[in-house]
């Protein structure tokens, strides 16, 4: 059949890694469900950690209340890893973990567990996601200031360069900034520049202890580095920045880098397709999303992804439960095993269309990473990139709003029958029990009784001691994996390094970003509003935005504050990771006349009323409204509770959500005055 | 029903912080009613009822956007607090020109402990009044000296935006960072009053940041201010020079003749909300800027602002 002129490969290409970005509630359910999934055919893990272990917190610390098993599963400990892989052979998975800042921990922990396992770590294969750049841009779990960040960073690297050479210790996400609202020239240039930032980093803290020079391990290093990318609904496009992307980075390598190695140019890239653009409305349309979405990583062979996890159709309702993540995993698998798309070479080569897009999206790209390298490099444009992400974000909702992009079944087509996937007590969602919560406090408590304390306190002050040390030999790496051996806690190595770094908030990216354009008929409307409700108030009308608990995707509480300042109000935009008692203390200080809340975690049940509760204890009287991801059935709790309104993804025009707003603020004048 | 303007005021001067939202609600607010409260609020912490100035530290600190003002407030909070000070804090940020709206940033760049009751901050927007401060910062500034230890005022801005901040504060630092020339070029020209406290940021940042500190000394010096401090520090971990720059602070108050400078301020604020009001026009009507102020310097010396901004209007009517 192949002969010399067929079309056709001469074997068919082995399938790309297919995993589940699975975890919740304990260790131990979480690896029930894995060892589930490796048996309906999953060829990889990647491990889903709750915020709280994300961001360096125990089970049982006060930023933790309402987040401790919900989007992920708490590791707080050398126990909880074991338990977590109890009976999966690490010698031969692959695993990836969405972790970041506390990624050396993780990896620390996941090198103890495999020690215990007899799996020795040059053994071990897979990714800890651990770029901090995009934390600060999108994601918001990082942990300590960028510089500090960055040294852990760049300690990995150099570690497992040498002592754990099949894993990839970081992998660059341009998959964030794309939920950030980047376009593809954004998602690409940015994501370059934050590779080279790391590159950078690490090559000055290769050879700790020392083995190779610098220069000899540069190329393995450059090998080393994965990426993590997005796939939007636009899938020719979306392939062709891929395309984009594999040539930036063979050409950065080559140039900057001096790599020459074929196999250490290759861009190599797991993906999760894009979940921004999947609606609440109609959410089995999401399905073809989906589909259309894994054909961006998969069509080409020139660039294909090497692993790929999906995510399920009812992300914008809540969790996914096991039966919504396996119709993803079969997703995959028709497209792996049923189509004939891995029997052919690529087959865009010679597309003009292909190549003039890649052209047009590098040159772009290309112009804004000399944007970037003006500003001093990654770590030093945050707050350019964060505000030009805003931007973009707030453009794309724009033309949503206005019809212009067509989201089938929210702003166009959304007549509907009622959705029998829908039907169930839960509305077709995963709920945390809420007792896990308590369960792993107690858990966390008994495991810092038993332990040798005396070790702990040895293994931690070590840390302390290298977080200190100027020295570039002086490898964090080392005093992780010994505290994690001895048995510290998450929080215990996170609050180490904290007092040693210092802590750190990320700009906001709203204050830069810029105003409404000029052709505006009922944001003008809402301002001669709320320039009437000035009047009557004595002030301008004054909100308060910001997101309680540890769930760091703030696209939705900026463009909430941007646009209410677009709408002529003063908005005190508080950030993330606020405490109730915080959010109590600033809208009283700020004598606010709306509270505006976003939560993405599934926490709102616990965090809402705990705000609540703090807001009158405070004796404010101002409304709160709350948007976020939040099942139907939760909408009548939260009102109770004394919540004014409720948004969720399907109100997706924020004009609308403003004029509420504002017509909340005047229904308040008689009583205020 | 809102709390009266005056029980408020007798609150502050016993010192009670808690008092502080609803006084600023009050002090900020442009109804009649609000501003008779706001009015008998203040009347109760004028120098005759409280029988001295506020003993509250107004200091003020404004720089150009990026100069690392945030972080640098952040270091000074910290200090302030572990010596027992309370700290009010007025943050002032541009209004868009378009909407009239404003992001207030300040609290989220601030780094602080939020559940510290001995810390109190009120971000407010700048609106269309020219100088770069909000109404009501003036007033809110006098009433929150009379019952914290130091009070901030933050502004955006180099050269002419920092005027009135200069007109209010006790003290005023200006914050620049090194290699941006604005600061030497704006004092050069005369565009930008000589600061009590000239600081630059990032000292970290090694030969830049001393030559910068050279070339302003040296300006200072050709104007003749030989006696403007020019610190530098670093906020970041590790930070210095925060100490020194609390010394110079608290130095420039100490020889600071107290009720002089909150006279003029009292003065000057009379003038500055009067021309908000009343125009260029009112101004005209007075016969102008300097006779205005000529006409304010006659005046008693324990009158408020309140009632000096009356007289002035009582002026313009004859």
């Amino acid at each position: 059949m192949s002969g010399e002129h067929s079309p056709r490969l001469p074997e068919r290409d082995q399938p790309w890694m297919m995993r589940t970005y699975a975890g919740h509630s304990t260790a131990k359910a979480s690896n029930e469900l894995y060892r589930r999934n490796l048996a309906k055919g999953q060829t990889g893990l990647s491990v889903a950690f709750d915020l709280p272990t994300q961001t360096g917190h125990d089970p049982d610390d006060e930023l933790a209340r309402g987040e401790v098993g919900k989007v992920g599963v708490p590791i707080t400990h050398r126990g909880d890893m074991q338990t977590l892989m109890q009976g999966i052979p690490l010698g031969e998975m692959n695993t990836s973990m969405t972790i970041n800042a506390t990624a050396a921990w993780l990896l620390a922990l996941y090198i103890v567990a495999a020690k215990e396992q007899g799996v020795a770590e040059e053994q071990l294969q897979g990714t800890t996601q651990n770029d901090i750049i995009k934390e600060f841009l999108a994601r918001g779990t990082y942990a300590f200031p960028p510089a500090p960040s960055m040294r852990l960073i760049a300690d990995m690297i150099a570690y497992t360069v040498e002592h754990v050479p099949s894993w990839n210790p970081i992998n660059i996400c341009s998959y964030h900034l794309q939920e950030a609202g980047a376009t593809p020239v954004q998602e690409i240039a940015y994501a370059m520049s934050n590779a080279i930032a790391v590159l950078d980093a690490s090559r000055e803290r290769l050879g700790s202890p020392p083995a190779l020079r610098a220069d000899e391990l540069m190329p393995k290093v450059f090998g080393r580095i994965s990426f993590f990318v997005n796939a939007g609904v636009r899938f020719i496009e979306e392939h062709a920045k891929l395309r984009a992307m594999a040539l930036l980075w063979e050409e950065l390598g080559r140039e900057r880098y001096g790599v020459q190695d074929e196999r250490q140019l290759r861009f190599r890239y797991g993906v999760q397709v894009n979940s921004l653009g999947l609606t609440e409305a109609q959410p089995e349309n999401n399905v073809q999303r989906i589909v259309l979405e894994t054909l961006a990583v998969t069509l080409g062979r020139q660039a294909r992804a090497r692993a790929i996890q999906l995510p399920a159709w009812n992300e914008a309702l809540g969790l996914p439960r096991p039966w919504d993540q396996q119709w993803s995993l079969r997703i995959q698998q028709v497209m792996a095993y049923e189509t004939d798309m891995l029997e052919y070479p690529d087959i865009f080569e010679g597309s003009k269309v292909m190549e003039g897009l890649v052209q047009e999206l590098l040159e772009g790209a290309r112009r804004e990473m000399a944007v970037v390298a003006e500003h001093g490099g990654a770590v030093e444009a945050v707050p350019y990139m964060k505000a030009a992400l805003v931007d973009s974000h707030r453009e794309r909702l724009r033309r949503i709003e206005s019809g212009e992009q067509v989201v089938v079944g929210q702003n166009r087509f959304a007549e509907t029958e009622p959705s029998p996937l829908t039907d169930d007590a839960e509305g077709g969602i995963l709920v945390v029990d809420p007792a896990v919560e308590a369960e792993q406090i107690e858990s966390v408590r008994r495991w810092r009784a038993q332990r040798d304390q005396a070790a702990v306190d040895a293994a931690l002050a070590e840390l302390a001691r290298v977080a200190r040390s100027e020295d570039p030999h002086d490898n964090l790496m080392l005093p992780t994996i010994a505290a994690a051996r001895a048995g510290a806690t998450t929080g215990e190595w996170a609050a180490t390094l904290r007092e040693v770094f210092g802590s750190y908030r990320a700009p906001t990216g709203v204050g830069e970003a810029a105003g409404a354009p000029a052709s505006e008929g009922e944001l003008g409307e809402l301002r001669e509003e709320v320039s009437r409700l000035q009047e009557q108030l004595g002030r301008r009308p004054k909100i308060l935005v910001g997101k309680p608990g540890l769930d760091g995707h703030s696209n939705g509480a900026e463009q909430i504050a941007v646009r209410a300042r677009d709408a002529g109000m003063d908005v005190v935009y508080e950030g993330i990771r606020l405490t109730p008692s915080q959010i109590a203390a600033s809208a009283l200080q700020e004598g606010v006349h709306v509270i505006g809340l976003s939560i993405l975690s599934g926490s709102h049940r616990e965090l809402i009323p705990a705000v609540m509760e703090s807001l009158r204890e405070a004796g404010v009287e101002a409304p709160v409204v709350v948007g976020g991801i939040i099942p139907e059935q939760d909408v009548a709790p939260l009102k109770a509770a004394g919540v004014a309104a409720v948004y969720t993804p399907k109100d997706f025009d924020i004009t609308r959500i403003m004029r509420d707003i504002v017509e909340l603020v005047g229904a308040g004048i008689p009583a205020a005055a | 029903m809102s709390e009266q303007g005056s029980a408020l005021g007798a609150r502050l001067r016993e010192r009670d912080v808690s008092a502080a939202p609803a006084a600023l609600n009050l002090l900020e607010s442009t109804t009649q009613a609000d501003r008779t409260q706001a009015a008998a609020l203040l009347r109760e912490l004028s120098p005759a009822k409280l029988g001295h100035e506020a003993p509250g530290h107004i200091v003020g600190v404004t720089g150009p956007p990026g100069a690392g003002k945030s972080t640098l407030l952040s270091a000074l909070l910290h200090s302030w607090r572990k010596t027992g000070k309370c700290v009010g804090m007025l943050a002032v940020d541009p209004s868009s020109r378009r909407s009239g709206g404003a992001l207030l940033g300040d609290r989220a760049r601030i780094d602080f402990d939020p559940t510290d009751r001995g810390v109190f901050i009120r971000s407010t927007a700048a609106g269309e009044r020219l100088g770069g401060l909000a109404w009501g910062t003036r007033a809110a500034a006098q009433a929150l000296a009379a019952a914290f230890d130091i009070v901030v005022i933050e502004t955006v801005g180099v050269g002419q935006a920092e005027t009135d901040i200069a007109d209010v504060a006790d003290t005023v630092a200006v914050v620049v960072q090194p290699g941006s020339g604005d600061a030497l070029q704006f004092l050069k020209s005369g565009i930008m009053e000589i600061p009590d406290v000239l600081v630059v940021t990032k000292s970290d940042l090694g030969q830049v940041a001393t030559s910068a500190r050279r070339d302003l000394s040296a300006a200072l010096r050709s104007l003749g201010a030989r006696t403007t401090p020019v610190l530098a520090v670093c906020a970041m971990p590790p930070p210095s020079g925060i100490e020194e720059l609390l010394e110079a602070l608290e130095e420039h108050r100490a020889n600071l003749d107290l009720p002089k400078r909150r006279l003029s301020a009292r003065r000057a604020g009379a003038l500055s909300d009067f021309a908000n009001e009343h125009g260029e026009r009112g101004i005209r009507a007075l016969g102008g800027r300097a006779a205005a102020r000529n006409w304010l310097d006659q005046q008693e010396q324990e009158l408020d602002e309140a009632t000096l901004v009356r007289i002035l209007e009582g002026r313009m009517g004859q």
